[in-house]
């Protein structure tokens, strides 16, 4: 089924210094940096450089913190960080090939501004632009935009029926969310723009449509006011942990990131995303679902074990997270990928546990090692995002004139 | 005793949506491509211009209930394509339009504070207003703001925004890897805002950027928009105008600066003004018809009266005299998402002048618009369009211009390659960028993070 022209996709999750919070501790992190465009192209280019498929950038509308519910008044972590689009935008220009993907938060924002960041980055990247949505049901962050409140969501309480409710009407919206930020790339034709000096028109208004979207939460009208993008509809991406957010995956996005912590569960989570696939009659469509892991990779795998202890005694506890922590050798890692691979996981997205430790050990250790295997592409064979990840240029939903 | 020469400040305004960019001229490139925009920066940085500036669209335009098709269509967004220009420039300022309306102030204060970080001090956001329902279509909001509120909410808009730019004062992260301590402080960012339009509180993440604060601009010519910019933006963009009114303006707003315990230097007079050059000032003029010819065509003649008459015109001649018919007085419902049609607050008294003129003058509709609508402001040989600028700026009726070239991207570049070096020549324009920042350029201070000067510290005026 997949058309895929190398048999694993690599991408990076981005995050300050690292996923470790102790991370900026490290001699090699630069924690002085993290605000500054350097920074960031500096480890885009060393992504680029392991010819990886995409890059993305962790963002949030309230300052990071240990705690799922909201602030934690620690200053021991990185605190502070950068609108994820317009570092994605920073980079573009100084990258060729790497996808950039910023996340994004459905929850708070208008979807008629993301559309249009989101088309214009694809502009800026010519066509290696992304978007990864994500929902936010923290009260904090709500009352940064003062427009709606939530009941308190503590983890322990997730599967309750009132959480689920909060939970699923937030996925819903999201939903709706990327289907008003798609049709609105498709509000105008690709060949909208005509310069006809015969009869003075700058455009074809016939090629442009209102969108004319109507949710529950919000309508939209339309059309956009920047054109279609160069890849047509960038890429949508989401994380996702369960029954609900797998759904969105299955009607909304084209790549998935998944947290399988071993081949069985990889296999029953994709047997999963498929069967909601189907059920939204998405069966025929790629989407892409991705394993998220946590690494701390070195050549020894001693030395992985004892950077990660090191890091855990600085941040005072062992180091948790909702992936798989994957600890070794690059050749360990790369066996580790084939057999979720062969469990019907289609790529990765690699969280470095130590941004400037971790990041070049995925790029010079781990590609080196999958493409001795055959496992992984030698050079850039596309020019667009869509094209790295197999996926065709979409039809415009609203072409009548093809 | 003469005194001494000011230094003329010059910016450039990327051509978006307007009807006075050429867009069939086989100069032009596409209005869309990040490669135009990063043409138009490097030129604008190449003449030493203290920043670039883009405008904003919420809606494509629409006349008689159609999307309009005459003029250039469609734009990218602003953060974005100035987050990108940031990586193909060094020291060129990047203002950007956005809207206080159909935003929020922690999304937008995120954004600037972003693009000051990533730009290394460079971003500068011009604060407008906006209330129609029309706009208010493309989002979550909807049209919800009455007319008469619109500056109270962009004052509160600006004032919260500025609580948030200061709410970190710029020393909290200490990042010492010894001892474990990130921040100093677990209050960084804290804020808390209670107001007519914004009731928000918590912790902005966006720790204090190299300016402190974008530089804040302001356009408008109105009463309000004057009081406005006196009371908060550090430049204000006017109209392009005659010397005399242009000084009258100058000294009017100069002289309401006072009132907020600012300095007549703490705000610059930036007008738009467009520009045609040729080698010798009667080639420049003929260039100038031209180029006017092409800008308004008799349909765009017509469409252009309908921003007055908001009546469907389309059955005159545009080669022919104006309607002999009067305005329809009620709701605009012709011409929508179009700032002109806020500029004739009188049709019926428009609509009278324009008939007496074009009578006298015997000019058609088309002759009409040409002459009401589309003069270029500086006309002539590189000498004389430097020379003129020079003079506006040392009489006082600007401290500088923003230049719209009608060609894009490349129409900037002749301005660059032979009026730049005569201003240099004449000592009233920088050969080399002094500084880094915009503030640096502009000669604005640096804020210092809870020094407002801002309609917050003057809670009197604040309409709320």
């Amino acid at each position: 089924m997949s058309s895929s022209p190398s048999p694993l996709h690599l991408a990076v999750a981005l995050d300050g210094a690292g996923w470790h919070p102790a991370a900026w501790r490290e001699p090699v992190a630069r924690p002085h940096d993290l605000l500054t465009a350097a920074y960031w192209t500096g480890l885009v280019t060393e992504a680029e450089r392991g010819l990886l498929d995409f890059v993305t950038i962790e963002d949030g509308l309230g300052l990071q913190s240990s705690s799922f519910t909201g602030p934690d008044g620690r200053t021991d972590q990185v605190r502070g960080r950068l609108d994820a689009v317009l570092i994605a935008s920073r980079v573009a220009p100084v990258t060729r090939h790497i996808g950039v993907v910023p996340t994004v938060v459905t929850t708070h924002t208008e979807p008629f501004h993301l559309s249009k960041a989101i088309a214009t980055l694809d502009y800026v990247s010519s066509g290696r632009a992304g978007l990864r949505v994500q929902v936010s049901a923290r009260q904090n962050e709500a009352a940064h935009f003062g427009r709606r409140t939530f009941p308190p969501l503590r983890i322990e309480d997730y599967d309750t029926p009132a959480a689920q409710e909060l939970v699923t009407e937030l996925f819903d919206e999201a939903a709706d969310y990327v289907e008003v930020v798609r049709r609105l790339w498709d509000s105008w034709e690709d060949d909208a723009e005509i310069r006809d000096e015969a009869t003075g028109r700058f455009i074809d208004r016939d090629r442009v449509h209102y969108i004319d979207f109507e949710g529950r939460n919000f309508r939209v009208k339309g059309p956009s006011i920047t054109p279609r993008p160069p890849q047509g509809q960038p890429i949508v991406s989401a994380l996702a942990h369960a029954t609900v957010p797998y759904r969105l995956l299955a009607r909304a996005a084209d790549v998935g990131y998944v947290t399988p912590h071993d081949a069985g569960q990889a296999r029953s989570v994709v047997e999963e995303i498929r069967a909601e696939q189907r059920a939204a009659g998405r069966g025929d469509e790629t989407v892409h679902v991705f394993g998220d892991l946590v690494v701390f990779l070195d050549d020894d795998p001693g030395a992985a074990r004892a950077r990660r202890e090191r890091l855990d005694v600085l941040a005072g506890r062992p180091y948790t997270s909702d992936a798989r922590i994957f600890t070794g050798t690059p050749a360990e890692l790369a066996d580790l990928l084939q057999e979720l691979g062969e469990a019907g996981l289609s790529g990765f997205r690699l969280r470095p546990a130590v941004a400037g430790h971790d990041l070049p050990a995925i790029t010079r250790g781990l590609v080196p090692e999958l493409q001795r295997r055959n496992a992984f592409r030698r050079a850039y064979e596309a020019d667009t995002l869509r094209g790295l990840l197999g996926l065709a240029r979409p039809a415009n939903r609203y072409a009548t004139t093809a | 005793m003469s005194k001494p020469l000011k230094q003329i400040h010059l910016a450039a305004h990327f051509p978006g949506v307007n009807n006075t960019t050429v867009w069939s001229d086989p100069e032009a490139g596409s209005h869309i491509e990040f490669s135009s925009f990063a043409h138009f920066a490097r030129t604008a940085e190449r003449a030493r211009f203290d920043f670039l500036f883009l405008a904003e669209g919420l809606r494509l335009r629409e006349q008689g209930g159609k999307i309009y098709d005459l003029d250039v269509v469609g734009r990218p967004d602003t953060f974005t394509v100035l987050a990108a220009l940031a990586a193909v420039t060094e020291h060129l300022g990047l203002t950007g339009t956005i809207n206080s309306t159909f935003n929020e102030p922690y999304e937008v204060a995120r954004q600037f504070a972003s693009l000051d970080h990533l730009s290394a001090g460079r971003a500068a956001w011009n604060v407008v207003t906006s209330w129609d329902a029309f706009t208010g279509e493309n989002f979550r909001r909807g049209g919800f703001l009455p007319q008469e509120e619109r500056y109270s909410r962009a004052k509160e808009f600006l004032s919260t925004a500025n609580e948030l730019f200061d709410s970190w004062r710029g020393d909290e992260i200490v990042a010492d890897q010894e001892t474990g301590t990130f921040l100093n402080d677990a209050k960084a960012g804290a804020f808390v805002h209670e107001g007519r339009h914004f009731d928000i509180e918590g912790q902005f993440n966006v720790p204090r950027s190299p300016q402190g604060r974008p530089v804040i601009f302001q356009a408008g010519d109105s009463e309000e928009g004057r009081e406005f910019a006196a009371s908060s933006a550090d430049a204000i963009f006017s109209r392009y105008s005659t010397l005399k009114e242009g000084q009258a303006f100058y000294t009017d707003v100069k002289a309401r600066l006072a009132r907020y315990g600012r300095r007549p230097d703490q705000l610059l007079i930036l007008p738009a003004a467009t520009f045609v050059l040729g080698d010798t000032d009667a080639e420049a003029e003929e260039h100038a018809r031209e180029v006017r010819r092409r800008q308004v065509s008799g349909a765009t003649a017509i469409k252009h009266l309908e921003f007055v008459w908001n009546r469907d015109l389309s059955a005159y001649d545009p080669d022919g005299p104006l309607p002999d018919i009067d305005p329809d007085l009620g709701e605009h419902t012709v011409a929508r998402g179009r700032a002109q049609v806020r500029m004739y607050r009188d049709p019926l008294a428009t609509a009278r002048e324009w008939r007496e003129r074009a009578a006298a003058n015997n000019w058609s509709i088309r002759d009409l618009v040409i002459e009401t609508g589309s003069r270029q402001a500086f006309v002539g040989s590189p000498a004389t369009v430097a020379r003129t600028i020079d003079e506006f700026v040392q009489a006082d009726a600007s401290d500088g211009f923003i230049l719209v070239p009608h060609i894009t991207p490349g129409g900037l570049d002749s301005f660059a390659d032979t009026v730049v070096p005569l201003l240099q020549e004449r000592g009233v324009y920088r050969t080399e960028y002094e500084g880094t920042t915009l503030r640096d350029h502009l000669g604005l201070a640096h804020p210092d993070a809870g020094a407002h000067t801002d309609t917050e510290a003057h809670p009197g005026r604040v309409a709320s």
